[in-house]
């Protein structure tokens, strides 16, 4: 034992040494502003303690594997590499279980009496990211056609609404298909001139696109607003009834014909309630996309290219149609974005949103409704439990990512479900 | 007429002549083999038909149209189904998605007579029905990829490489189901092989490639007794 802490102890002196440089820029200086403007002011003690936590924390580490890969030797089982085997119907049983399960949850939860303008708040959050999840699951999980741009049809989206609502004066309700349109029209546009390209070319070029995106509507200044964005975006109104305490011209006010009092919750309670029925609405029509001919091409296309030209499939057609789908989910998520925040501004639509989808897609398995579910929710509260931490929330959310991906390499729900599933024949071993 | 007919087709892959005017016809009910070396251009051949890549030059016919310039999707529409080389089938999806698939084209009101046919026609692949296909063995693949093809009612089934990597049991029974097919159904098929006296045995004709080109042709049994045929390809006795 001792042996193996003296070889792990180099390894962590080098790991803290390598720390402590790191750490003389980044934790080592800061400003402070005085009456003679920024000063650049340091503290060593901060650096050297970075440089002590990094060793005892890497010889931690170090040591914990061994002991792990020593009581997994014990175990003849795991060692000889067998695999628990799992069954693809039970897991099929339990995603549906929990599908039922959490939409009840979902429905009942603005109702429930402790829920509140807070709960409100971070429930529609995570249901405009489960939205966006869909969106990109078709695009990724189902056609396999790469996509690190997806913020820019949740963009587009959003100044859609916030450019026809503002402008023309149109509501929510008429600007919300609209901008879903518009945003698929968008999503067919990329499509064209990706569709020879793979693999890492594919992730450039869908990249380009979402920067490309961001930065004219950064320098538009007469079209989009510029870096001052738009604000004043009507919100949604119920059959022409407003949540607002004074309606604006021309509506009546929830309140007032209901004859409940008035309370801001309300509003957040229907802004929740609208983008459920956005994601239970987007859910179905996967669902039942999945088990049309589109939807099987799509993920053929994602298993084997070739085959599906030689099974007569028009590999342009699905491309198309796969951005297309993906691309308009983003734009219903990034108008219903607009109508809940009022306002919008480049700074909501940068590369970060992408990755965040794309995590959500890949940790809750490509292709995976449910998983998507799961990993929206996980990725969205995660930095919300953390914020006792303050600044380090981002670091114990980088370490729990990677952590899942280390015990789940294939996203959290990895087994596809068919999308036909029959009884058993006669004669068949169950 | 024949049902296929192609005529001084030229396929290059940029700079590189990958066919060099190759004649071939197929008719209505026949089982035509290809045989040939590694390099010969049997696949590209068959990739041709298909629709990508387009020949240089030449004329494919099918059923009387000039079929040259249309994509594989649209070849695959009138009636040219491919099992292609390596099987390509669908791996994450179950046995039973993957008929499904090959019925993209087929007329719905027949799927389930088809998919009864399939799995009529191989046992083992009703049993593994509900089995995600990645999960197959080879031979079981190439029985799905067959199957697959099939379930689109084509009128020409063009079988690149079936026996590739089979064991010669497994290699036995694709080839008494490709002779079935033709026999009760019939079924036009080409046919390209490596394994060239099984493919012979097999065939009504034949044709030797190589490099590009049509070097022999002749009736299955023929090519099959041809001395040169014999020291070319079937030397070391495969049996």
């Amino acid at each position: 034992m001792a042996i193996t802490i003296q070889h792990h102890l180099k390894g962590s002196i080098i790991g803290g040494l390598i720390a402590m440089v790191l750490a003389v820029p980044f934790i080592g200086l800061y400003t402070v502003s005085t009456d003679q403007g920024l000063v650049v002011q340091t503290r060593w003690s901060w650096v050297v303690w970075s440089g002590v936590m990094v060793l005892v924390g890497s010889l931690a580490v170090a040591l914990l594997r061994d002991v792990l890969s020593a009581r997994r030797a014990g175990r003849p089982n795991r060692a000889a590499g067998t695999k628990p085997k799992r069954d693809d119907a039970l897991t099929a049983k339990l995603s549906k279980g929990f599908a039922i399960g959490i939409t009840l949850f979902a429905i009942t939860l603005p109702f429930m009496p402790f829920s509140d303008r807070y709960i409100m708040d971070v429930g529609t959050t995570v249901l405009i990211f489960v939205l966006l999840g869909m969106g990109l699951n078709v695009t990724v999980g189902l056609a396999g056609l790469l996509d690190l741009g997806f913020v820019a049809f949740y963009a587009i989206g959003a100044y859609s609404f916030a450019i026809l609502s503002t402008t023309l004066g149109w509501g929510f309700w008429v600007c919300l298909p609209l901008s879903g349109l518009i945003a698929a029209l968008f999503g067919a546009l990329l499509s064209m001139p990706i569709l020879r390209l793979r693999g890492d070319y594919l992730a450039i070029v869908t990249l380009g696109f979402g920067e490309i995106t961001r930065i004219i509507i950064l320098n538009w200044q007469s079209f989009t607003g510029g870096p001052a964005g738009i604000s004043g975006i009507p919100r949604p109104s119920l059959f022409g009834l407003s949540f607002d305490r004074r309606p604006p011209e021309g509506l009546t006010s929830f309140h007032e014909v209901t004859g409940i009092s008035f309370a801001t919750e309300h509003r957040l309670m229907f802004l929740y309630l609208i983008a459920l029925s956005l994601v239970l609405a987007a859910a179905w029509v996967i669902k039942r996309l999945r088990a049309l001919p589109i939807g099987r091409a799509w993920e053929a296309l994602r298993e084997d290219e070739i085959a599906c030209r030689s099974l007569g499939i028009n590999p342009v057609a699905s491309k198309v149609s796969a951005y297309a789908v993906g691309g308009m989910l983003g734009g219903f998520a990034g108008c219903f974005f607009a109508a809940r925040q009022g306002f919008v501004s480049p700074e909501s639509f940068t590369f970060m949103e992408s990755a965040l989808i794309l995590a959500i897609v890949v940790l809750g398995g490509l292709g995976s409704q449910i998983g998507v579910v799961i990993a929206a929710l996980f990725i969205v509260l995660l930095p919300e439990v953390g914020r006792e931490f303050a600044d380090f929330r981002m670091i114990v959310f980088g370490i729990a990512m990677i952590a899942i991906m280390v015990w789940r390499p294939g996203g959290l729900l990895s087994q596809r479900i068919p999308t036909i599933r029959l009884s058993s024949i006669k004669g068949e071993a169950a | 007429m024949s049902l296929l007919q192609l005529t001084g087709v030229r396929t290059n892959y940029g700079p590189i002549e990958a066919l060099r005017g190759v004649d071939i016809h197929v008719n209505q009910g026949e089982i035509v083999t290809l045989i040939g070396a590694n390099g010969a251009g049997k696949s590209t051949l068959l990739m041709t038909i298909c629709g990508q890549p387009k020949p240089a030059s030449g004329t494919i016919l099918f059923d009387g149209k000039v079929i040259n310039d249309l994509p594989p999707h649209e070849t695959a529409k009138l009636g040219i189904a491919q099992v292609p080389e390596g099987r390509r089938i669908f791996p994450r999806m179950t046995v039973f998605e993957n008929l499904q698939l090959g019925a993209t084209l087929g007329n719905p009101a027949h799927f389930d007579e088809d998919a009864a046919y399939c799995l009529d026609l191989f046992p083992i692949l009703a049993k593994r029905r509900d089995q995600r296909a990645g999960t197959l063995s080879g031979g079981e693949q190439q029985m799905l990829a067959i199957s697959r093809a099939l379930m689109s009612r084509p009128r020409l089934l063009l079988l690149d490489e079936p026996s590739l990597g089979l064991a010669p049991l497994i290699i036995r029974l694709i080839f008494e189901v490709i002779a079935d097919l033709n026999k009760t159904r019939g079924m036009t098929i080409l046919l390209v092989e490596q394994n060239a006296y099984h493919a012979l045995k097999l065939a009504h004709r034949a044709y030797v490639l190589a490099q590009g080109q049509v070097v022999l042709e002749g009736g299955g049994a023929e090519l099959l007794a041809n001395p040169e045929v014999r020291a070319a390809y079937l030397e070391g006795g495969s049996h």
